[in-house]
């Protein structure tokens, strides 16, 4: 029986898509969730761009199916480890997954669809993140959208916003040399979010490369600049400071003009990038062939035809465990991973 | 501003037995600064600490005018590690921020390169026949005073504040590029928010002024002012700040870098006789300390013993805030009573209604 | 006044300081060609501009200078251009480029 259960550690969007897939094809998953509910950080999410659906909508129609598909979830549970011995597909394949305290959880495949941590903008000291009042992230506009208070600290409204793109992103001073991808389309979003509560606001976007790769991105942005006047300086922030009205002074280089350019604002918003998370080397070490990419995240297979694969057999991938993606690629993902966990029992150990 | 970030860059500073590395030009510029650590160490701390006659320069303003190559720069700190070694302590206490960090930097390369420190020994021994330990703990003399900054407060004569209202000092702390910008775990606070300079100001019941431009350079950057057609950027990197600064209306700065006391001082006088602008509230200059004769005024040393009167911008007006009883006619008498001259009178140091800098909004 | 002559002056500061320079006529500007603000400062009129080619004259480095508030010497550049039109035909944004030439001369003269 155990060899049919499939673990897929997480309940974010790629793991519920893969535990549904996996369900619809007549395996019994389960799924590992660390927090008390499922959803991941889809569930403080206010919006999803670039179409402006309610992160919601999403969240609840993918809970939904798992309620009614009746998938097993273990809320409050953390996996220690990939569990190997006797009892899986194959001699010396993965059998389950190791629990806290040793206990072990049977299976024959795991999924790991363990997601990402959100880069933890203190560390970028000098834009003043916790140090200034008026320093937020994407993740805090997002919550303060989904209680429909944006606001300044004391209450106000802001007159002048300045967004700041890939902090901890293509930043080696904090060890994260990728880029996060899924920031620069944010921004744009709750730049226009914002245009939308503050009619009267000065908007800014400071960015060093602008990466508009899906579909409706770059038109998006367009309509940012054209329709919500949005407007996006080429330069990276390089501080912030308090100014005597309690204001934030921010400098940048105008890199198409060639000369610094320094301003105040009321309100900065620092785009986080997406950090590997911090139990993936945890993981990695538990089971042979798992490894990590440079970037800290799970390496899979190859790029193209095992993208969802690991290098250990009965071990799959799906979403941001491998590196930082939307929504949609982390269901299609977890759809992905799904057919070839099932491909991977029926066939009895072969990959 | 919540300064708690400090705490996450702390370091071990010796309590005890240093060998303290003089300035160059600090003695010539604030020559009594010196000798007031040296007294607070002694007097106020009881700490042993050896003035060594023997050491020189680090050669870190020929180092970074590029006109002394790095070997040689090596080799000169490589001596004064053997003085060091000779004279048998293992601390070293750094009065230069410039040498604090060429030293830093100098072991850290030692570190990463040990090719490089053994051509440094093989260079020292061949010239001079010495040899050396490297130091246990290497600090910056500001970072004693911080270290020691609450055993001075409870010694305190007088506090930062304003002796007749009872209100804190505004005080513009300025740390030395070379302090925590080229390794920020060197200095207490990182380079982002350091908190040496903040930490004294706020334990002796000041208030720190954070303005926009607190973590730009004076704009010293030696070849900048070494050579006379270059001092106009070196000059606008210190009014940028003056500028910036000038609305908070402080009644002091206080700097932890010899070069930076210095340009902060000087700048002001030379930008008064040149475009009639001073920064301070009252139409004059703003004064300029440093940490020791901050730290020397709290614990009631005589402000002429500590050799203020060198100041280009009068610090009289903080003297006087603080309330601190002094000799007017005694500022330029030297050791036994002989007058020393005084300088002429100067535009930053003569009240002018129409001189304030005109703050704009 | 004292102006002492040390041999050396105070530089000026180059950085542009977006707190003092004045947005509004970049607002009208952009409001009298609205694709304006969808520019994405690719150069390509810059690339195809016949005085360009000629002479020091940029066109995207000096409207995007316009839309910091930097406007002078905006006007008397502007006077390097013939009107020609290239740079409307290669503008992926589809600006009307010949009108941000002419709102510039129109509402920056007096920079």
């Amino acid at each position: 029986m155990s060899s049919k259960r499939i673990v897929v550690i997480g309940g974010g969007p790629a793991g519920m898509q893969a535990a549904l897939s996996l369900a619809a094809g007549g395996l019994k998953p389960v799924i590992v969730e660390r927090a008390g509910e499922l959803g991941g950080k889809l569930k403080e999410w206010h919006r999803l761009f670039p179409s402006m659906t309610e992160a919601n909508e999403v969240l609840t129609r993918l809970t939904g199916e798992i309620a009614e598909a009746g998938v097993e979830v273990m809320l409050h549970t953390e996996v220690e480890g990939i569990a190997l011995g006797e009892g899986g597909a194959h001699d010396g394949a993965p059998n389950g997954v190791v629990l806290a305290e040793g206990k072990k959880l049977p299976a024959g495949a795991v999924i790991v669809a363990s997601g990402f941590d959100i880069f933890d903008a203190r560390q970028k000291e000098e834009y003043g993140y916790h140090v200034y009042d008026n320093v937020f992230t994407t993740v805090d506009i997002e919550r303060m959208l989904n209680g429909d208070k944006v606001a300044l600290s004391d209450g106000t409204a802001p007159r002048r916003i300045a967004f700041v793109h890939c902090v901890g992103s293509r930043d080696e001073k904090v060890n994260q040399r990728h880029c996060s991808k899924v920031c620069c389309i944010t921004a744009v979003k709750q730049a226009m979010e914002l245009r939308e509560r503050f009619p009267e606001a000065e908007i800014y976007s400071f960015y060093m490369d602008i990466r508009m790769f899906g579909p409706g991105y770059e038109e998006l942005y367009q309509q940012a600049q054209q329709e919500s006047h949005i407007n996006f300086i080429r330069g990276r922030v390089s501080e912030a400071s308090p100014t005597i009205d309690g204001r934030i002074q921010i400098k940048a280089e105008d890199t198409l003009v060639g000369r610094p350019l320094k301003m105040s604002v009321d309100m900065v918003v620092l785009a986080v990038g997406m950090k590997a998370a911090a139990g993936n080397e945890k993981l990695a070490a538990s089971c042979d062939g798992l490894s990590l990419a440079p970037s800290g995240f799970l390496a899979p297979r190859d790029m193209f035809t095992g993208c969802v694969s690991s290098g250990a057999a009965g071990v799959f991938y799906a979403g941001t465990a491998t590196a930082p993606k939307t929504i949609g690629e982390c269901i299609a993902e977890g759809a992905m991973a799904a057919q070839r966990a099932a491909e991977y029992l029926k066939s009895g150990a072969k990959r | 501003m919540k300064r708690s970030s400090w705490k996450e860059y702390e370091k071990e500073i010796a309590d005890d037995h240093y060998y303290y590395a003089r300035s160059c030009i600090r003695q010539n510029f604030f020559p009594g600064s010196e000798t007031t650590f040296l007294r607070i160490m002694r007097e106020a701390l009881g700490k042993d600490i050896y003035d060594d006659p023997r050491h020189t320069s680090c050669t870190g303003i020929g180092y970074h005018s590029d006109i002394v190559p790095l070997d040689t720069t090596m080799a000169v700190v490589a001596r004064q590690f053997a003085l060091m070694t000779e004279a048998g302590y293992e601390n070293i206490a750094i009065s230069c921020i410039t040498s604090f960090g060429l030293y830093t930097e100098i072991l850290e390369t030692w570190h990463e390169f040990p090719e490089t420190e053994a051509r440094a020994r093989e260079n020292l021994f061949k010239a001079t026949g010495r040899e050396f330990r490297k130091p246990a703990n290497i600090a910056h003399t500001s970072d004693i005073v911080f270290h020691n900054r609450e055993v001075i407060a409870a010694q305190a004569v007088r506090k930062l504040v304003n002796a007749e209202t009872g209100a804190p000092l505004n005080i513009v702390e300025h740390i030395g590029c070379h302090y925590a910008k080229i390794f920020p775990k060197s200095g207490i606070g990182g380079s982002e928010f350091p908190y040496v300079l903040a930490g004294m100001v706020e334990e002796w019941g000041g208030r720190v002024v954070d303005y926009p431009e607190r973590r730009h350079c004076c704009g010293f950057g030696f070849r900048n002012y070494i050579v006379q057609a270059n001092r106009g950027f070196s000059i606008a990197n210190s009014r940028k700040k003056l500028e910036s600064m000038a609305p908070y209306k402080p009644d002091m700065m206080v700097a932890n870098c010899p070069g930076c006391a210095m340009f902060l001082d000087k700048w002001q006088y030379a930008i008064a006789e040149m475009e009639n602008v001073t920064y301070g509230a009252d139409g004059r200059g703003i004064p300029v300390l440093t940490y020791e004769e901050m730290a020397g005024l709290v614990l009631g040393y005589d402000p002429w013993d500590m050799g203020m009167q060198m100041h280009q911008v009068d610090t009289e007006q903080v003297l006087q805030k603080m309330g601190v009883r002094y000799d007017p006619a005694a500022k330029f008498l030297g050791r036994a009573g002989k007058f020393i001259g005084a300088p002429a009178a100067a535009a930053v140091n003569t009240f002018s209604g129409d001189r304030i800098y005109r703050i704009k909004t | 006044m004292g102006a002492v002559n040390f041999g050396y002056g105070i530089s000026a500061a180059r950085g542009m300081d977006l707190d003092r320079n004045d947005l509004g006529p970049a607002r009208e500007i952009a409001d009298e060609v609205p694709e304006f603000r969808a520019c994405i400062a690719c150069g390509g009129c810059t690339a195809t501009c016949t005085a360009g080619n000629l002479t020091s004259f940029n066109f995207r480095m000096v409207h995007t200078l316009v839309r910091r508030g930097e406007y002078a010497g905006a006007y008397r550049e502007m006077n390097k251009c013939m009107l020609c039109g290239k740079c409307r035909l290669v503008c992926p944004r589809g600006i009307n480029t010949r009108g941000v030439v002419m709102q510039i001369k129109r509402k920056l003269g007096d920079y």
